[in-house]
């Protein structure tokens, strides 16, 4: 005769420890997933966000014959040292521009050098002892504190870690993302648009699709192989340009747009197409005007997601040359330019203290557009969802 | 009705075993809002075939996994009443479901076996309960299973197959083996034959035929001559409730209530 | 520049007479279709035709002809391939305006050119691909004339320092000759990616088993989206975040056990790596998971087996063909990930089973290549290729085992359902 219920559960009371502590291990796994999260992003926080400060001094500046030549002779040699170089450096210009300057004097608020900054943020810095006093009196003073950094947002890459800013890198970012966006766009729902819409299932056809698969998950550093190799040493498209780099992300690109394009229009109903058929429409004229604006959202959605992995991508952009130092915002398709990431790799490389800032700064920029668009993404797909 | 509250069948089967297996007192069950079943009252016979039957959304299934709690998988599930077995409120707090289970076994519509090899389909179990130690008492044990569900001979020397490389009418009956190797007191079978082919199904109700002498076996059908042949009793569920538990050969010759009689003769169902 | 402005006006003639032909050709359908005649098609198809019989035949000279320049060096003087092109352009219209007759089917020829252009965009996927197969294997082939191929693969000493010397034509002034034997660089990109992955696979495959598994609706709906967030940081990023947080911690607990870690250890980029391919792993096994039929838990659990024992004894050995492609596109991912390893972990060529030590990885070494004012003909510069080369083989056939188990997983799942 079997056993009865208190023999079993008796049994059982391993087991279904051991059950449990599936659950808990299980359980641990994604909290701690969630607390590399949460670790990475306070992580970036406690060191970028000080980047949006900067310590700008006051100064009074006499422009006498000596700043047209040396912009340091314009301010007391005490503070001189304190004061960011590329502020010095504007001074003589500005003389010789403005000859009725001479002899005046003013006050201004100028920026510090990244050593000042560093030592107001309680970072490791390179003052010396007697400056840090200097730095001490002018803070007790109120001529030397933490502002908002336009800097940052104005400017391009510096050598200097004071004056170096996102600017240029942004425009750049925008320039690349335009290049990205003109040629996996429509490319890429041509193809989708083929793909589901047109094409017999044929080997042809099949081949295309295992060829998408693939191409979505090659390393990205060999599509800089490809721009290295065909976009500019074959095609002479200029290298470091927008349009290079465009080109390259757009290859990148093109099967994350395909495979979302052509989800959005297989979710379309066949009923919509053959209501369409019946009422004398051709298979173009079914597709432009029926099944393209029921899966525009869905295509947009997946577009977006698109751009926002090509705007972080950065090993096939050092290959074709987007690393480069940028300190004037240009905006040219054809010209040296760098990208965000990209910007963030230089500045990692930066043997200062201040750029660390500066990096997790740029980081903080790049992962709020990136924030961003997944947002939009998430919302245009929550507002247009439709269910069949 | 005063036989919906014994729970008792309107006739005795002469033949058949009288010792109470389960008894149901005052059953309800309610997905979310909507009530499934409403007050059910039934005694199960030990070493019978029981069969439940009954029009489609009746509440028979559910009816039949409130005897080993596997609606306790599905959210929204509120259960009042009694099942009672060995003395033991099913239902209780303190039950251990897993522990149920093990006593009241259960086959499925569709034939699932697991992804291994059909020794292993067997063994498994078995093995995670302690009921077998060495390896030979194993082999002895598959294949008594296997002989008990009429498929030894079939598959004697494919033992290490994949169990999915079976027919369905083969499939069904390792299911079968399997659930009779943990050496239940109960078998709940929920139409196991309706994905089946006309052979497979004779040759399932054979078998539940002859593990009647072992095991306590309630089964779903919306077959009714499958009913009529293999069931000592049958209860016919309508809308959530039991209308008439009744021996089988009284229930399908002069069944006591209209509704029945009406189902029994095709008017509806 | 010559050329732009060639090419500008190029356009804008081409705008122009595009214009004119859709304006012609749609004023001769329109009054065609005004004396009564019935006509095959709208006087807007009409128009559009010969549109596309003006444009598309000059714009395929022009390409042509700006083609045969830059691949053949063939010398055509600019101005007159532009001149050639608007000249076709011409014929063209006139020809598509001829077309405009009421027996003309001007929408079925819109729509084969809308076809065959479909079909081209198509294309340009497999021309990528192909692209990429044929850049780098030619200037592989280039690598391996200079240096041998069995060298490159078995060979234990990366030292491309004095190729240089080599290309410029002084190989003599070379102390000692360059050796690229890429075993060191394999044996640091393996150690990275084995290390990534023993983060990955067990977080990444617990974490699905919780979210498929245990978790109340809510906590499901919730965290998948969280953990996506992990894989839409961009590399550069997580390479940041492990040289300058994650190193300095590893050699911190290094030098806590009294051993000597290097602060570009393997173990930073590994760790960090396995942690941005935790949600490739648990999203596609949590989907995998979740596909495996609810038949097969009920079976198990109707014998009287505990969740944990269903869940480890059915539902992941069910769901183990796509566990292990999930794996393996992770382990491809890992293999090519490039900024992590170009930031956190070390640019010398080691070759060293310990994890704590420096070592260098096949991306590296292709970014080092390739940065920085070397020739193009260095065979330092080259040998970037031959890695991409070997790097290429690696993932795409890792790529197609994992499609092709994910393929067979999802067969078998719709057979079983009977």
């Amino acid at each position: 005769m079997s056993q009865s219920f208190d023999v079993i559960s008796s049994q059982l009371k391993k087991r279904h420890r051991k059950s449990a502590r599936l659950k808990w291990i299980s359980m641990s796994a994604l909290g701690l997933a969630g607390l590399f999260l949460v670790l990475f992003f306070a992580d970036m926080l406690s060191k970028g966000l000080p980047a949006f400060q900067q310590a700008y001094i006051q100064v009074e500046l006499e422009y006498n014959e000596d700043a047209t030549r040396m912009g340091r002779a314009a301010m007391d040699p005490e503070v001189a040292r304190l004061v960011s170089r590329t502020f010095e450096r504007l001074i003589p210009g500005q003389l010789r521009a403005n000859p009725e300057l001479l002899g005046t004097s003013e006050t201004r608020w100028v920026l510090a050098t990244s050593e000042v900054d560093q030592y107001l943020k309680g970072h490791d810095n390179k003052l010396r002892g007697n400056q840090q006093e200097v730095v001490d009196e002018l803070i007790e003073a109120g001529r030397l504190e933490l502002r908002f950094n336009t800097t940052f947002f104005t400017r391009g890459d510096s050598k200097m870690a004071e004056s170096a800013g996102i600017l240029s890198a942004a425009v750049g970012t925008v320039l690349t993302m335009l290049v990205t966006l003109a040629i996996s766009f429509p490319i890429g729902v041509m193809t989708a648009v083929y793909l589901e819409e047109f094409a017999p299932d044929n080997r042809f056809t099949q081949l295309i699709e295992i060829n998408i698969n693939n191409l979505a998950a090659i390393p990205s550093i060999l599509f800089g192989l490809l721009g290295l190799a065909i976009f500019i040493s074959f095609f002479g498209v200029p290298r470091s340009s927008p349009l290079v780099g465009g080109m390259t992300l757009a290859l990148m690109t093109l099967p994350v747009i395909i495979i979302a394009t052509r989800t959005a229009l297989r979710s379309v109903p066949d009923s919509i197409r053959h209501a369409a058929f019946g009422v004398g429409c051709s298979r173009w004229q079914v597709v432009r005007d029926h099944v393209l604006p029921l899966a525009m959202p869905g295509i947009m959605t997946g577009s977006i997601i698109g751009l926002a992995q090509a705007m972080g991508e950065t090993a096939p952009l050092i290959i074709v040359g987007m690393v480069a130092f940028i300190p004037d915002v240009s905006a040219s398709f054809t010209q040296a330019a760098t990208v965000l990431p990209a910007q963030i790799f230089t500045w990692a490389g930066e043997p200062e203290r201040a750029f660390v800032e500066k990096t997790a700064g740029g980081i903080l920029v790049l992962l709020s557009i990136l924030i961003f668009l997944n947002a939009t993404a998430v919302i245009l797909r929550k507002k247009f969802e439709r269910r069949w | 009705m005063s036989r919906s509250q014994t729970g008792q069948p309107v006739t005795r089967n002469q033949d058949a075993n009288h010792e109470l297996s389960i008894r149901v007192r005052d059953l309800s069950l309610w997905y979310g809002e909507s009530q499934a079943l409403k007050s059910l009252n039934i005694d199960l016979y030990q070493k019978n075939v029981t069969a439940l039957i009954g029009p489609s959304g009746c509440g028979k299934s559910t009816f039949l996994r409130c005897l080993n709690r596997m609606n306790d998988l599905i959210p929204g599930v509120r259960i009042e009443g009694l099942v009672e077995m060995d003395g033991r409120d099913v239902n209780a707090r303190k039950m251990d479901e897993v522990a149920l289970r093990r006593r009241v076994g259960m086959v499925f519509q569709k034939p699932n076996p697991f992804p291994k090899s059909i020794y292993e389909n067997i063994a498994y179990a078995p093995r995670m309960h302690d009921l077998v130690g060495r390896k030979a008492e194993q082999d002895e044990l598959v294949e008594r299973a296997l002989r008990d569900a009429g498929l030894w001979e079939e598959v004697k020397d494919k033992l290490h197959q994949p169990g999915t490389s079976l027919s369905g009418g083969q499939q069904q009956r390792l299911c079968i083996a399997r659930a009779i190797a943990v050496q239940p007191d109960v078998i709940l079978m929920d139409e196991p034959t309706s994905a089946l082919d006309p052979i497979s199904t004779a040759t399932i109700e054979d078998l539940m035929d002859k593990l009647k002498k072992q095991f306590t076996i309630v089964t779903v059908t919306h077959n009714m001559q499958q009913a009529a042949r293999v069931a000592d009793y049958t209860a016919f569920f309508h809308l959530g409730e039991i209308i008439e538990y009744n021996d089988t050969k009284t229930m399908f010759s002069t069944p006591a209530t209209k509704k029945a009689e009406d189902y029994i003769t095709g008017r509806y169902g | 520049m010559q050329t732009n402005q060639h090419l500008i006006l190029f356009l804008g003639g081409l705008l122009l007479l595009g214009l004119i032909a859709f304006i012609l050709g749609r004023s001769k359908a329109a009054r065609v279709r005004a004396s009564g005649q019935a006509m095959y098609a709208q006087p807007d198809q009409y128009a559009w035709f010969t549109v596309v019989a003006t444009a598309g035949p000059a714009l395929l000279v022009g390409a042509v002809g700006a083609f045969l320049m830059l691949l053949v060096g063939a010398e055509i003087p600019t101005a007159y391939l532009l001149a050639v092109s608007l000249a076709v352009a011409a014929i063209g219209a006139a020809v598509g305006i001829r077309c405009v007759r009421p027996d003309f089917h001007a929408r079925e020829a819109i729509e084969r050119v809308i076809r065959w252009l479909l079909v081209s965009a198509a294309l340009i996927s497999i021309f990528t691909t192909f692209g990429i197969l044929f850049s780098i294997v030619f200037e592989a082939l280039r690598f391996f004339q200079m240096h041998n191929f069995w060298e490159f693969i078995t060979g234990t000493v990366w030292n491309p320092g004095a190729s240089f010397l080599a290309a410029a034509g002084r190989a003599d002034d070379a102390s000692s000759a360059a050796q690229f034997g890429s075993v060191p660089l394999f044996a640091g990109t393996f150690m990275i990616t084995a290390i990534a992955m023993l983060v990955a696979i067990p977080i990444g495959l617990l974490a699905a088993i919780y979210m498929a598994e245990f978790a109340p609706q809510r906590v499901r709906t919730l965290a998948k989206p969280t953990l996506e967030v992990l894989a839409g940081i961009p590399t550069v990023v997580y390479g940041f975040f492990a040289a300058i947080t994650v190193a300095p911690i590893i050699v911190n607990i290094a030098g806590f056990f009294g051993l000597d870690a290097s602060f570009n250890n393997a173990v930073a980029p590994g760790v960090v790596m396995g942690i941005m391919i935790i949600p490739f792993i648990s999203s596609l096994s949590d989907d995998v998971i979740n596909s495996v039929p609810d038949s097969m838990r009920q079976g198990s659990l109707a014998l009287g087996m505990t969740k944990g024992e269903t869940i480890r004894d059915v539902v992941i050995p069910a769901a183990l063909p796509g566990i292990i492609s999930a794996s393996l596109l992770a382990v491809s991912r890992a293999l090519g990930e490039t900024m992590i390893v170009v930031m956190a972990a070390g640019m010398r060529p080691n070759l060293t089973a310990n994890p704590l030590e420096d070592m260098t990885t096949v991306t590296v070494r292709i970014v080092a290549a390739l940065t920085g004012d070397l020739e193009f003909e260095s065979a330092e510069t080259l040998s970037a290729f031959a890695l991409g080369l070997v790097l290429f083989a690696v993932t795409l056939s890792l790529n197609l085992v994992s499609v092709l188990m994910i393929r067979r997983f999802r067969a078998k799942y719709r057979v079983n359902n009977l």
